[in-house]
């Protein structure tokens, strides 16, 4: 393997990471609280509004059976709006974000619904009031089932960012296919896949980690 | 027991300074939409009034109402019609923000104790006292008073999965008391527990009502709890109050058919399987009545089957019997068999010595 291969796969695995990181922190941001208020919002919840979760529903299920490189294409002019350009890695982290914040939120929706409704029994009788339950009840006993699925979600990200070399954001995906498909370069595509599995491999065995110390409901010998 | 005389314990006390009525459910009921369109009434027509220091305990069958009844007082339910009044407020009536803070002064506990698994048996206790907005300074102080109050100062740090049911409890009841409540609410706290672990936890509410003079509201199925520790009983069921007052009037002459069949396993009241199986409702010729006996008055310590013979020339035949203490005082049931002949003159001398009798049945 030559030291210019080796200086791309470099590159692009440092633009993946960037694409990656950049586009999960966001989606976490604006995807935890869809997901707190998708958990908490039906019919005689803590903030019930049926209506408006019913409504929230649809747009995140639409957004999530469109799919990827469609949506990359399809908000071109928002991406352009948002990032002044529509191509390049910073224009490709717009779709990756906009693809993943329903993604999170329906994780983290899961991961809050799982917690014992008990608890938000008990957190009322002492007078708590409903953001006081959200803080310091259901995200805290949620947390490990909220870190496992970042990382589901993040391992997903890595897998959606070989597609945005459609609009030339670089990456792992795009170097496979450029060099490793189009140029005939079979190290190429073996060398993207290995770094990918790499990376994969390290963010499920991270959140495991993670979760399994923040879970305390079962005993650790 | 061995209190020197003229000593005055302090639930003498409690019933020698007029009843102060802290909970007051008035007219209560609570209809629920139903699945099939069809309201379903939950309670119906409820007046309950628990007084200050005391403890009251609810017995029903699941389903008979006791849970939507005891989620009104802290308003996790509201009332369809009737007002709840907790210490003078109107529990019913009050706005979120300011019924946030009344529950403050409703501690409950729960079956399934409800304690978070993230957080440590001291960090549960000191939830409340964080979501009231208190200095850190003062929820680590009140924390170790807490714990210390229910013995577990020692598993401070120990994470609910690290505990037994007994312990989870206590660290329950630590997070009740830590904003210093006026009134406790038992949802069915012991039934999770085995026999003498909800013993220990019954005498830890006892001690807790002495002391800090707390008044307590429980609800459960077991006789045996409201006989261990409770000072007045409601039983409810089909959404209304059937039977209300003293727990050793109602255990010692149950009024209602349900208290009667929620007494039916106590010690005492039920039959040995070789009389039961041969009781028969119409007497036959040479057969004995079955008589129980309850002795709770003044002559609980006479020698009345002594007395009968005697005075009457009646011989009683014991079938079973048993001494028991209810509500902290005693009890004596006896099953006697005597001659039909001789069953009205029995009835008439046991009754003049204010005895509860009960014609059972009879046996050949």
């Amino acid at each position: 393997m030559s030291p210019e291969m080796i200086r791309l796969i470099a590159a692009s695995t440092g633009e993946t990471l960037y694409m990656v990181g950049v586009s999960a922190l966001i989606a976490t941001l604006l995807g935890l609280p869809l997901g707190v208020f998708l958990a908490t919002s039906g019919k005689g919840e803590l903030f019930a509004a049926p209506w408006v979760n019913r409504v929230l529903g649809v747009v995140v299920n639409a957004t999530r059976s469109t799919p990827f490189i469609i949506l990359v294409v399809a908000i071109i002019p928002f991406t352009r709006l948002i990032a002044g350009t529509s191509i390049g890695t910073n224009a490709a982290i717009v779709p990756l974000t906009i693809a993943a914040i329903p993604f999170i939120a329906r994780l983290i929706e899961g991961a809050i619904r799982e917690v014992d409704q008990g608890l938000i029994e008990a957190a009322r009788a002492f007078g708590a009031s409903p953001l006081q339950i959200v803080l310091k009840v259901l995200i805290p006993e949620a947390l490990p089932g909220i870190v496992l699925g970042l990382t589901l979600a993040i391992v997903s990200l890595l897998g959606f960012s070989a597609m945005v070399g459609a609009v030339g954001g670089g990456g792992l995906g795009d170097l496979g296919i450029r060099y490793g498909y189009q140029r005939f370069m079979p190290e190429m595509m073996l060398a993207v896949v290995v770094v990918l599995i790499v990376l994969v491999q390290a963010v499920q065995s991270i959140g495991d980690r993670l979760a399994r110390r923040l879970n305390k409901r079962v005993r650790h010998a | 027991m061995n209190a020197p005389l003229g000593h005055i314990s302090d639930q003498t006390l409690q019933r020698l300074v007029p009843a102060q009525p802290i909970v007051r459910l008035e007219k209560i009921s609570k209809v629920f939409p139903g699945r099939d369109g069809q309201p379903v009434t939950a309670l119906g027509e409820i007046d309950l009034t628990v007084n200050q220091g005391s403890i009251l305990g609810v017995i029903g069958r699941s389903g008979a109402g006791k849970s939507t009844l005891i989620r009104l007082v802290n308003g996790l339910e509201k009332p369809t019609t009737g007002r709840v009044i907790v210490d003078g407020a109107d529990i019913s009536a009050l706005p979120g923000n300011a019924l946030r803070h009344a529950r403050r002064s409703i501690g409950m506990i729960f079956q399934h104790f409800n304690l978070l698994s993230s957080r440590t048996a001291a960090q549960n206790v000191a939830l409340p006292l964080e979501v009231a907005g208190y200095d850190k300074a003062s929820i680590k102080a009140r924390v170790e008073e807490l714990l210390a109050l229910v013995g577990l100062s020692d598993k401070r740090n120990r994470y609910p999965s690290e505990l037994s049911g007994g312990q989870k409890q206590r660290v329950g009841i630590a997070r009740a008391l830590a904003t210093k409540p006026k009134v406790l609410l038992s949802d069915e706290a012991t039934s999770a527990l085995d026999p003498e672990t909800t013993r220990s936890i019954l005498d830890l509410l006892a001690r807790i009502n002495a002391e800090l003079g707390l008044t307590i509201l429980l609800i459960t199925h077991e006789m045996a709890v409201i006989r261990t520790i409770a000072r007045e009983v409601a039983v409810i069921e089909g959404g209304r109050i059937v039977e209300q007052g003293d727990v050793f009037e109602v255990f010692t002459r149950p009024q209602h058919e349900v208290t009667r069949s929620f007494l039916a396993d106590e010690s005492g009241r039920a039959l040995p399987p070789y009389v039961a199986s041969r009781l028969r409702s119409e007497a036959t010729p040479g057969s004995q009545a079955v008589i129980r006996i309850g002795f709770r008055g003044p002559h609980a310590t006479d020698p009345v089957l002594a007395r009968l013979a005697r005075e009457h020339g009646i011989e009683a035949n014991i079938l079973a019997g048993s001494v028991d203490e209810i509500a902290g005082r005693p009890w004596g049931t006896l099953v006697v068999g005597v001659p039909v002949a001789s069953v009205q003159q029995t009835v008439a001398f046991l009754s003049q010595l204010d005895l509860d009798t009960e014609v059972l049945g009879h046996v050949a």
